[in-house]
């Protein structure tokens, strides 16, 4: 045994001890517990993974049994292979990280220990869901981190934006988890368990469904769920509203690790994906469409944090695209790269909001490089990082999923390099508006102080040699088969080719000749008001289900059965009661006659009874 | 003249009589002691139905319960002039109403 049960509980015990007695507690303390409890489980997940290297077969650890009930045996058991290996990393590494940075960051903030409290029960369920054998416990960290997602993003619950948008999140991803369950209700008819490797064992025997078939609506239903986590289209509205919450809260949660659980319920449900080829295209169209289409919203946007939240929400799109094209270790690598550049560039953001006393609107930054140069750097790293410049870590994942694309259809690959190009172009245009020209803010910007930025720099150490030092792909290959195409040296240009015209454009509008941008927008303002306004796809929504739920509640539900049927059921028996209890209330009159009288009456009508029917026989 | 016996129907209509003559002055008036004397009323007529019966079925069943209700009748007559008395005494009076405490 190498007890993986530990890696998830040292942060439920963070939880536990700062939650419950945290408000007591000095800030020292919380650090220490909170930072402690999740450096603890990386440094465990590191014990175990050196014990179990090298780890070419899934090792399982069961527990208990946790439901039977007739041929269903659900066990409480933990599993790990290479892909879980790789998912601890990510998760306890940056998490390990974030935490340390949030102690720099939050310092100043209310509810502190509230704020590490959930964080740790965050990486509970987090490390649940990664470490789960089942689908049924991968469930209940999927739940759990929803949980947590909601109570960080409503963290500032006394602003109105921020609790709307905490149940923005919660609600939009009951959808998703409706399509997750249904999948689940399906496995077990189909397969008659839950058990990962029970699953892909038995449909590994079965050929691949031409046709829509079983497998297929599986496949689809656990897509629906991996929509709502991981915010694709059509559910992807929650993503860039959950801004709200704190900064490192949006780095963990909301781009390095919950998001991307639904590519890792993808890449973990291969085996079933594979044999479900329409379903395939579906998560590689959804992927794409989703790609492009938050890029062009992250385009225009002025709100530093949500540039970077549609940017994750695109990036999140390659890494469907990967694996809906059969790579799924590409999207793994995707995944990996992603959470070191992504994480890095919000907790940047989060470093220059702080600098800038809490302003997000990039039109009144600029300048801020020599103010904060360490920022810029680390920003600067992350950005080309994830323009795909090479040999910075995202060049690697990105061309990995565009040359499996390519394999599959070149005209996935053409829109995922114009995708890459308008990546490359968003991001270094926040750079050049917030670090260069002229600072436009009235605050007085100041450098973050080192627990904030260390744990940056180890970051962009990380978005620099990432995508170099590790070859996911090929460590993956043992649990999830090489697909896509042979590397092509051209493609490969044309794609870097693509992200450095991005940042040259970029350079060109918002460094040389500053007037393009108001130009452009002048010239295609509808274009432009269209995406600035996402697409006005929030409206649509609020018109087509929000609107009508909320009227329909309000007007049948509420006004018409609650009111109208169940409380005046409820009612009408208290007044006929009220009515009754009055007419015999008038019998008790206090008169000493008038009750002998009752009696009497009482006798006479017994006595009539007896003479016209006769008594007892 | 035969001997003829007094019939059942005579007892029983005079005991009912009685009884309600007792009933109604009970309902009726508001002297205590009138509605005092018509509880006794009531009483005896029943005992009137008790000795009746016991003599029409020849069993001493009813002469036992008339001796009950004399004895209760008594004891009651006790108690109850008792407490007539100190009525009197505290509130001066009589009238059954005015010394009722039930509703206000």
């Amino acid at each position: 045994m190498h007890s993986l049960w530990l890696i998830p509980i040292f942060p439920l015990v963070g939880f536990l001890i700062n939650g419950m007695l945290g408000r007591r507690f000095s800030k020292t303390v919380i650090n220490t517990v909170a930072v402690g409890s999740v450096v603890l489980s990386f440094l465990w997940v590191l014990k175990a993974l050196s014990a179990l290297a090298p780890l070419n077969e899934t090792y399982v650890e069961h527990y208990f049994t946790w439901i039977s009930s007739g041929t269903l045996d659900i066990g409480f058991d933990f599993a790990i292979d290479r892909l879980t290996m790789v998912m601890l990393l990510v998760v306890t590494g940056i998490g390990s990280l974030i935490h340390v940075y949030a102690t720099g960051y939050m310092a100043h903030e209310g509810g502190y220990y509230r704020f590490f409290a959930y964080l740790n029960l965050f990486m509970f369920f987090m490390l649940t869901l990664v470490l789960a054998a089942n689908y049924v416990l991968l469930f209940v960290g999927w739940e759990g981190v929803g949980l947590c997602s909601y109570l960080l993003i409503g963290f500032y619950f006394l602003k109105k934006s921020a609790s709307d948008a905490g149940k923005k999140a919660f609600i939009v991803n009951r959808i998703g988890d409706f399509g997750f369950s249904l999948a689940m209700f399906l496995i077990v008819i189909s397969f008659g368990t839950l058990d990962f490797q029970k699953v892909f064992a038995k449909a590994s025997t079965i050929s691949p469904e031409v046709q829509y078939g079983s497998i297929t609506t599986i496949c689809l239903l656990l897509l629906v769920g991996a929509i709502g986590k991981s915010a694709q289209i059509p559910l992807y509205v929650w993503l860039p509203d959950a801004m709200e919450g704190p900064t490192p809260v949006s780095a963990l949660i909301h781009a390095a690790t919950m998001v991307t659980a639904g590519v890792y319920m993808i890449a973990r449900s291969a085996t079933l994906f594979e044999r479900a080829p329409i379903a395939m295209d579906v998560v590689a169209y959804i992927g794409l469409a989703t790609a492009v289409m938050a890029a062009t919203i992250g385009l225009v946007q002025n709100d530093i944090k949500k540039v970077y939240a549609y940017s994750t929400v695109s990036q999140l799109g390659y890494m469907f695209l990967g694996c809906g094209v059969g790579a799924f270790s590409a999207g793994i690598w995707h995944v990996v790269t992603h959470a070191f550049f992504k994480a890095l560039l919000f907790l940047g953001a989060g470093s220059v909001i702080h600098a800038c006393a809490g302003e997000q609107d990039m039109q009144k930054m600029g300048g801020l490089m020599k103010k904060i140069p360490i920022t810029f750097a680390v920003l600067f790293i992350a950005a080309m990082a994830i323009a795909g410049v090479p040999p910075l870590s995202g060049h690697y994942s990105k061309d990995a999923i565009l040359m499996a694309a390519h394999a599959r259809a070149p005209w996935m690959y053409w829109v995922g390099v114009v995708t890459a190009g308008m990546t490359a172009f968003y991001v270094f245009r926040s750079i050049f508006l917030t670090f260069f020209g002229e600072y436009r803010g009235k605050a007085h910007p100041h450098e973050s102080p080192a627990v904030m930025w260390v744990p940056l720099a180890v970051l962009a150490v990380l978005s620099l040699i990432g995508g170099y030092a590790f070859n996911i792909p090929e460590f993956l290959s043992p649990v999830l088969p090489m697909h896509g195409g042979v590397h092509d040296e051209s493609l490969a240009t044309i794609a870097t080719a693509a992200g450095l015209a991005g940042i040259l454009l970029a350079a060109i509008c918002y460094l040389f000749v500053p007037s393009i941008p108001g130009a452009l927008a002048s010239a295609f303002a509808p274009i432009y008001q269209t995406l600035y306004d996402k697409y006005y796809v929030d409206e649509l929504y609020n018109v087509s289900i929000v609107k009508p739920i909320a009227n329909g509640s309000r007007e049948i539900l509420w006004k018409g059965a609650d009111v109208g049927v169940f409380d005046a059921l409820v009612n009408g028996a208290g007044t006929t009661s009220m009515a009754l209890g009055g007419l015999l209330r008038k019998m008790q009159s206090g008169n000493l006659r008038t009750y002998a009288s009752w009696v009497l009456i009482g006798i006479l009508l017994v006595m009539g009874g007896f003479a016209v029917y006769g008594g007892a026989k | 003249m035969p001997n003829v016996p007094v019939p059942l129907n005579y007892y029983l209509t005079l005991s009912a009589i009685l009884f309600m003559i007792g009933a109604a002055g009970f309902i009726i008036r508001r002297n205590i002691i009138t509605v005092f004397m018509s509880i006794e009323l009531m009483l005896n007529a029943v005992n009137l139905t008790f000795v009746t019966f016991s003599y029409q079925f020849r069993q001493v069943d009813g002469h036992i319960y008339s001796f009950f209700v004399m004895v209760v009748a008594a004891a009651e007559a006790a108690v109850g002039l008792a407490i007539i008395l100190t009525v009197f005494k505290n509130r001066s009076t009589l009238t059954i109403d005015d010394v009722s405490s039930m509703k206000n």
